[in-house]
């Protein structure tokens, strides 16, 4: 009997067609703002790296201001997401963590030897040779530069798939040389399609940019003098006039993570950092009560807000404006299946159960919510490419929505799998209802 | 067989009350052809309603082919209706959407036959009516006499032991009109019992017997008896387009 109720509701369908498209387009506006919604949710909310959510940790030390905290009344306890340059160079001296990352976004000028080829500004991201190693980032060609080249400032950079598609058509460029702010430099790697979402490692100014194009060994700080492209905090009045000046200040700028395999030596590297933070209070610094932490990544997401208040609120009135949209689509159904009342008389008179009317109702929802489905999730698609748009305006700063602003396999079978059971658990009691009425109400007066 | 003892049927608003059947009782053997007859009003589409299971009533007893209907629940209400009961309305009640062989195909569908088993009973419900030739046309390419015999094959396709027929010449002109009790009556000798309700006085004395209902309640039975007038007249009209086919 199923292929016959499809049957039917897909003839019903054009009965009342205007109806059905109010239906379907009442269920996919619902729907699409869900998904929209959800999916910006999704990306907030996920933790990329789960599965190394033990060993990976984000160090802080709270070298801020001792009259007063980094963070507002309700966060007052952390320590600032970031830490001092000489602290970063202090902490690196340790060989206990497996892997130790020190980093900050930056921009450079790329420029190749071809002519045709304009310079262009790049994100960057300066950092230690483990940050591929400890994020698990993947290569299509090459790999990372070895630990001597964070300390000896060799000349060499791991591009983005991205940039090398463009710069040399995807060919493997390792080995090319390429210059970096007027400085060249040899390419050592071309990173692979690569997305954590959130950008856990580096949550300034977004959780959702995406990763940088070219990455250049930490140890050309100096050297080339990069500040941060990122957040750059102080609370110290300092006179700060060279670049100099500005690494042995108190303004915090480089991100740190270090990896520890096992509870020994993570016991053993919060012992050193517990030290090193004795030693400077010590020394003068460190005036607030000793604040250090190692932060899983999960943690480190919550800390830092990454999903706010103002996002939950945000799915929550995407999904009143779903209830919204499939009451009005109770209230359509309703008058749809009222509007055939004397067509189900006849079928009750011909020998329809209620069972069989209600199944064969309820399959006419189906097919309007699988419709609305549909629909729903390329109006989705549609909001999404809209908002990236919308919001893109200076490619340098990665977009911050753009690598969002795609529908994913998760969001496609959630959008289908909540549009069916939304809609049809919305046409429940019209299906109920047009069942209950009794037959001959209609069949004299059809 | 039929039979009704006792039924009363009472509409109820915040208002008034409607006693349209009352103390009504009614049997009809096997093989008969009933007209029931009576002003507007009288309640004789309720005793229609009630008889095809299509309403429940609020006293009394009610027996359909030695089942008491009253202790059955809707899924066996639906099933003894499909099975034993026919339909035919005034307005045909044809399905607009349908064509004529998805809408003789309902009830069988609804009774769970086989695909093959369908398609022979849809054909031979459609010949037997004469419109093996429409049956890809929609109702609305029909005329009316050409409805009613569709919804006839409709009510024929299931092999019902009862054919209930509401006014079933009201809606179309008087040599359609004949044509249809010409195929009733064919109906009938065939063995389906069948109750008609019917306005007209002409075709009520076509049937076996008379049941007169005045405000839901039966006022006169009136025993079949041969009429000589009708035959005649019949046989002068000349044979019917319709013929049974043999079962």
């Amino acid at each position: 009997m199923l292929g016959y109720y499809f049957k039917l509701a897909t003839r019903n369908l054009r009965r009342n067609a205007g109806l059905t498209a109010l239906m379907i387009g009442a269920v996919a506006l619902g729907i699409a703002v869900c998904v929209m919604t959800l999916t910006l949710y999704r990306a907030m909310s996920g933790n990329p790296i789960w599965w190394k959510d033990d060993v990976l940790y984000a160090v802080t030390m709270d070298s801020w201001d001792p009259n007063e905290a980094y963070f507002d009344d309700e966060r007052s306890e952390l320590p600032p997401e970031q830490l001092t340059y000489r602290d970063t160079m202090a902490l690196l001296q340790s060989d206990i963590p497996k892997h130790t990352v020190a980093m900050h976004k930056a921009v450079g000028v790329l420029d190749t030897d071809d002519p045709a080829v304009l310079p262009e500004r790049v994100r960057t991201r300066v950092t230690t040779a483990d940050f591929f190693a400890a994020f698990e980032v993947p290569f299509q060609y090459g790999g990372a530069w070895s630990d001597e080249a964070d300390r000896s400032a060799e000349p060499v950079l791991v591009l983005s798939r991205k940039m090398n598609d463009k710069l040399f058509g995807g060919q493997n460029s390792v080995g090319r040389r390429i210059r970096w702010d007027d400085r060249e430099f040899r390419i050592i790697g071309v990173r692979d399609h690569w997305e954590p979402l959130p950008t856990f490692y580096d949550l300034n100014n977004s959780s959702l940019e995406e990763p940088e194009e070219v990455y250049i060994p930490f140890g050309w700080n100096v050297a080339l003098e990069i500040y941060s492209a990122g957040n750059t905090n102080g609370w110290k009045p300092e006179q700060i006039n060279t670049y100099q000046d500005f690494i042995n200040s108190e303004s915090i700028w480089i991100q740190m993570w270090v990896e520890l395999p096992d509870a020994d030596t993570r016991q053993r590297f919060q012992a050193f950092l517990d030290n090193y933070a004795t030693e400077q209070k010590k020394a003068g610094r460190f005036q607030r009560p000793l604040n250090k932490r190692l932060t899983p990544v999960s943690q480190w997401l919550v800390d830092n807000r990454v999903v706010g208040n103002d996002d939950r609120i945000l799915v929550g009135l995407a999904f009143a404006f779903l209830a919204v949209c499939l009451l009005n689509t109770v209230g359509l159904l309703l008058a749809k299946f009222l509007n055939g009342a004397a067509i189900t008389g006849v079928r009750r008179a011909l020998g329809a159960s209620r069972r069989q009317v209600f199944q064969q109702h309820l399959v006419e929802v189906g097919v309007i919510s699988g419709m609305g489905a549909l629909l729903g999730l390329a109006l989705g698609g549609l909001m999404l490419m809209g908002l990236r748009a919308l919001y893109t305006v200076d490619p340098t700063e990665g977009g911050g929505t753009q690598a969002i602003a795609h529908v994913d396999v998760t969001s496609i079978v959630a959008a289908l799998a909540l549009a069916l059971i939304a809609t049809i658990a919305a046409g429940l009691y019209p299906a109920w209802r047009i069942g209950r009425i009794p037959p001959a109400t209609y069949l004299k007066a059809q | 067989m039929l039979e009704m003892n006792g039924i009363s049927k009472i509409y109820r608003t915040d208002l008034i009350e409607t006693h349209a059947l009352r103390n009504f009782s009614l049997k009809v053997g096997d093989g008969e052809f009933v007209a029931v007859t009576g002003p507007s009003g009288s309640g004789k589409t309720t005793f229609m309603n009630v008889a095809g299971l299509l309403e429940n009533f609020d006293t009394g007893s009610y027996s359909l082919d030695g089942q008491d209907v009253r202790r059955l629940s809707d899924e066996q209400r639906s099933r003894l209706r499909n099975e034993k009961i026919g339909f035919i309305f005034q307005s045909f009640n044809l399905i607009p959407d349908l064509d004529i062989y998805d809408n003789v195909d309902v009830p069988l569908r609804y009774r769970g036959l086989a695909s093959k088993d369908r398609d022979q009973r849809i054909k031979s419900a459609l010949e037997v009516v004469g419109l093996s030739s429409r049956m890809h046309h929609m109702p609305s390419q029909l005329s009316g006499g050409q409805q009613q015999r569709a919804a006839i094959a409709r009510a024929l396709a299931g092999d019902p032991r009862f054919l209930l027929a509401d006014e079933p010449t009201g809606n179309i002109d008087s040599l359609m009109a004949r044509q249809v009790m010409d195929l009733l009556e064919q109906i009938n000798e065939m063995g389906t019992t069948i109750i008609m309700v019917t306005h007209d006085p002409e075709l009520a004395r076509r049937a076996q017997r008379n049941v007169h209902i005045v405000d839901g309640q039966i006022s006169d039975f009136r025993p079949y008896q041969p009429r000589p007038e009708v035959e005649a007249a019949a046989i002068a009209a000349g044979p019917a387009p319709m013929t049974l086919a043999p079962a």
